[in-house]
């Protein structure tokens, strides 16, 4: 079984290839292929993963060599090499299940969302292309392979948020996305970098093995650029401008790269490279602060979002906000981060799933507020979405209930006062996510008819999907339902990841509380989220235009001002340097240029005017030459 | 007889045929004036070789006549080719070759 690890990423990447490289001859089954090479990819996972069940301990980490990539033989003590080796350990495991597994899913409902769309087989191309590309990030056992997959993900999403790229939004959301990511990027190479020239190696055995000998400052810095990284892909504050408009994509999109799998990249960066923030408690301090602020940013931008992608981005800013403040906890947070991670990846991607579904019978609308009354008419997208619903709110017994709760234990526990502040920040999150994810329930499936004829004057007539999307929709609700269940069941999960991320510290709960109490008032701050919005949004009608709202609001509408800082401080200032500089060119050094050239020529201009054509003016300069000559002579003779 | 004299008069033969060349508009005349400067200049040049007393003046001159010899073949050829074509020996006419 070792010896197929590659196919693990082969498969999707071949499938890539061909429907590419096939062009228009794939057309009639190029979704089909699509599919069997994840669906491939997810059998050869779960077979990896029973493997593994079978071992034991440390021999249950795989590794497979395929080639040696860049080999730089015996310079000095410092042999360097780069290899396109994977590593197949605990917690890749549980990213590749959670990678085809979801993909899987996704791919089948895409066939039945995409169905009208001409270009169908291409997009099945470009998320074979994302498959492959993530998986080989999870299954690299260096950081230069790992940066290959980065960088691959980072191109797979741009060429899908692009996907209709006749629309200038979505055109723009792509680049934006891109450059943004790329911020992160040179995070990232600036920490292999220096993981180089302080280890002379990117393998993670060896960078994690001599990890201790490196000084405080360096592992630092290593510490802030792979957070710096982090952000980038995970659209963590303050790189975090790009998700938002990444919803221009199409929904299967958004439920598989921009909430399940891609943006949890960065916490698996994190949490592979926990070797260094375990060194550095500085680094680490700083992720569980990048952390609070974005589950807060993006709970409130949740709240105000009438598109209800775009509510469902924020909050998947501030889910992933939860991951990375568990992942900055250190050791008592590294295993609910990554639990948290996978039952997020199931009722996240379940609810966009469940978005598309709605938009699918709603002739694409996206705005909340003319939806209404839906439950009748799509009974398995309801259910589906209101168990993903119970599921992220932390209700118990679904899934988000185990691992959110476990995340804001691992913060108060933290100890001191920045255990209090990350754990209220936490506390107060799963409050507001209670309100907005109530809010969008009861804007979308209760209350009345607010239905709205498109731009082309067609009534919605709501029907429910397809079994080809209803299918994997279904399977997602069971996973948000079951999943934290079974993965807390005697601690599986944390007890599977021990051998990856070091044992698990207990953390001790300041102040008289203990775990029963913390779920209680936990629970309490849910159900005020939830009475809270059925008091704004159930009681109440819905009006069909956004109110002006208080200024929390306007500004939560407009992403609390990040894209205005982002222009104030970043775009603009570079606009009036080119602009300056486009100045300085034209009319300093052109201008210089130019003003000798018409110097010289407006001067022989009207000396060519001497140029007479009578004979006798020249014979008369002559003689006056002649003469003045004579004189000068005589002149200096005297 | 005092050489100087010889001196004056070439100096006022090469003064009235300065004074041609520069007022006259008869190519020929212009012609005749330049003629008029160079056998001027050829009286100085024998004047003094004759007052240094050294032959090397004298040879110039005959250097000077066949140039102007061969200078009046090719002028006369041109100035009477440009009044065959346009009807006119003026100088101030042929004034095509300007700005």
């Amino acid at each position: 079984m070792e010896s197929l690890i590659w196919l693990v990423p082969g498969l999707p990447l071949f499938g890539a290839a061909i429907l590419l490289l096939g062009g228009k001859r794939t057309n009639a089954w190029g979704h089909l292929l699509g599919c069997l090479a994840a669906l491939g990819s997810f059998a050869l996972a779960a077979g990896l993963f029973f493997t593994m069940l079978g071992k034991h301990g440390a021999a249950r980490s795989m590794h497979q060599h395929l080639y040696s990539w860049v080999p730089v033989p015996g310079t000095g003590q410092n042999p360097f090499q780069a290899d396109v080796a994977f590593q197949l350990d605990q917690l890749s495991v549980v990213f590749i299940l959670l990678i085809t597994g979801v993909g899987s899913l996704i791919h089948i409902y895409s066939i039945g969302y995409m169905s009208h769309d001409p270009e169908r087989r291409k997009f099945f191309s470009y998320l074979n292309l994302f498959l492959a590309a993530m998986l080989i990030l999870v299954l690299a056992d260096n950081y230069l392979l790992l940066y290959v997959g980065w960088e691959g993900v980072g191109l797979a999403s741009y060429l899908l948020i692009g996907f209709w790229q006749a629309k200038p939004s979505a055109a723009a959301a792509a680049k934006k996305a891109f450059v943004v990511n790329r911020v992160g990027d040179v995070g990232l190479s600036i920490a292999i970098m220096l993981m180089f020239v302080t280890f002379g190696s990117f393998n993670f055995g060896t960078v994690f093995g001599t990890a201790g000998g490196a000084s405080k400052g360096t592992l630092t810095a290593i510490g802030i650029m792979l957070l710096l990284a982090a952000c980038g892909k995970s659209a963590q504050f303050p790189l975090q401008s790009w998700l938002g408009d990444a919803m221009e994509g199409p929904t299967p999109v958004s439920a598989l790269i921009h909430a399940a799998t891609m943006v949890t990249a960065g916490v698996y960066l994190i949490v592979r490279s926990h070797a260094i923030f375990d060194l550095s408690p500085t680094a680490r301090l700083l992720v569980t602060i990048v952390g609070a602020i974005t589950l807060l940013f993006g709970a409130i931008v949740g709240c105000a979002k009438d598109d209800i992608k775009k509510s469902l981005a924020g909050s998947t800013m501030s889910q992933i906000g939860y991951m990375i403040l568990a992942a900055g906890l250190g050791p008592i947070g590294y295993a609910f981060a990554i639990m948290h991670l996978v039952t997020h990846g199931f009722f996240k991607a379940g609810l966009f799933l469940g978005a598309g579904s709605v938009m699918h019978g709603m002739n694409d609308e996206v705005n909340m507020r003319h939806y209404g009354a839906l439950r009748k008419y799509m009974p398995i997208t309801f259910g589906t979405f209101f168990l993903g619903y119970l599921a992220i709110i932390g209700c118990p017994p679904f899934s988000g209930f185990y691992s959110k709760d476990k995340i804001i234990e691992a913060a108060f526990s933290k100890g001191g006062t920045s255990g209090w502040i990350l754990g209220g920040a936490a506390l107060l999150g799963a409050l507001i996510t209670a309100f907005y994810m109530t809010r969008m329930v009861i804007m979308t499936f209760f209350g009345e008819k607010r239905w709205v004829p498109d731009a082309e004057g067609h009534e919605p007539h709501p029907h429910e999907s397809p079994l080809s999307m209803g299918l994997p929709m279904l399977l997602l609700a069971v996973g948000s339902v079951a999943a934290g269940f079974l993965f807390s069941m005697n601690s599986a999960f944390v007890n599977w990841l021990e051998p990856v991320t070091g044992p698990r510290e207990e953390g001790k709960l300041p102040g008289g509380l203990n775990s029963t109490t913390l779920s209680i008032i936990t629970l309490a701050a849910v159900a005020v989220g939830v009475a809270i919005a059925i008091l704004k949004y159930g009681t109440r009608k819905v009006p069909a235009v956004a109110p002006r709202g208080s200024f929390i609001t306007v500004a939560a509408r407009k992403d609390l001002y990040g894209d205005a800082f982002n222009e104030a401080a970043l775009m603009r200032p570079g606009q009036y340097l080119t602009r300056t500089l486009v100045y300085t060119d034209n009319r300093g050094v052109d201008g210089a240029i130019n003003g000798l050239a018409a110097l010289v020529g407006g001067t022989s201009g009207r000396l060519r005017r001497l140029q007479t054509g009578f004979v006798r003016s020249y014979a008369l300069s002559m003689f006056g030459g002649a003469a003045a000559l004579v004189a000068a002579i005589l002149f200096a003779k005297l | 007889m005092n050489p100087d004299n010889y001196l004056f008069l070439s100096a006022l033969l090469f003064t009235i045929g300065a004074f041609g060349v520069l007022i006259r508009r008869n190519a020929i005349v212009v012609f005749m004036c330049v003629e008029l400067m160079l056998n001027a200049v050829n009286l100085t040049l024998v004047t003094f070789s004759r007052m240094h007393g050294d032959l090397t003046g004298q040879v110039i001159a005959f250097f000077t006549m066949v140039v102007a010899a061969a200078e009046v073949v090719v002028g006369l050829a041109i100035i009477v080719s440009v009044f065959r074509t346009r009807r006119s020996a003026s100088v101030d006419d042929a004034n095509l070759l300007k700005y």
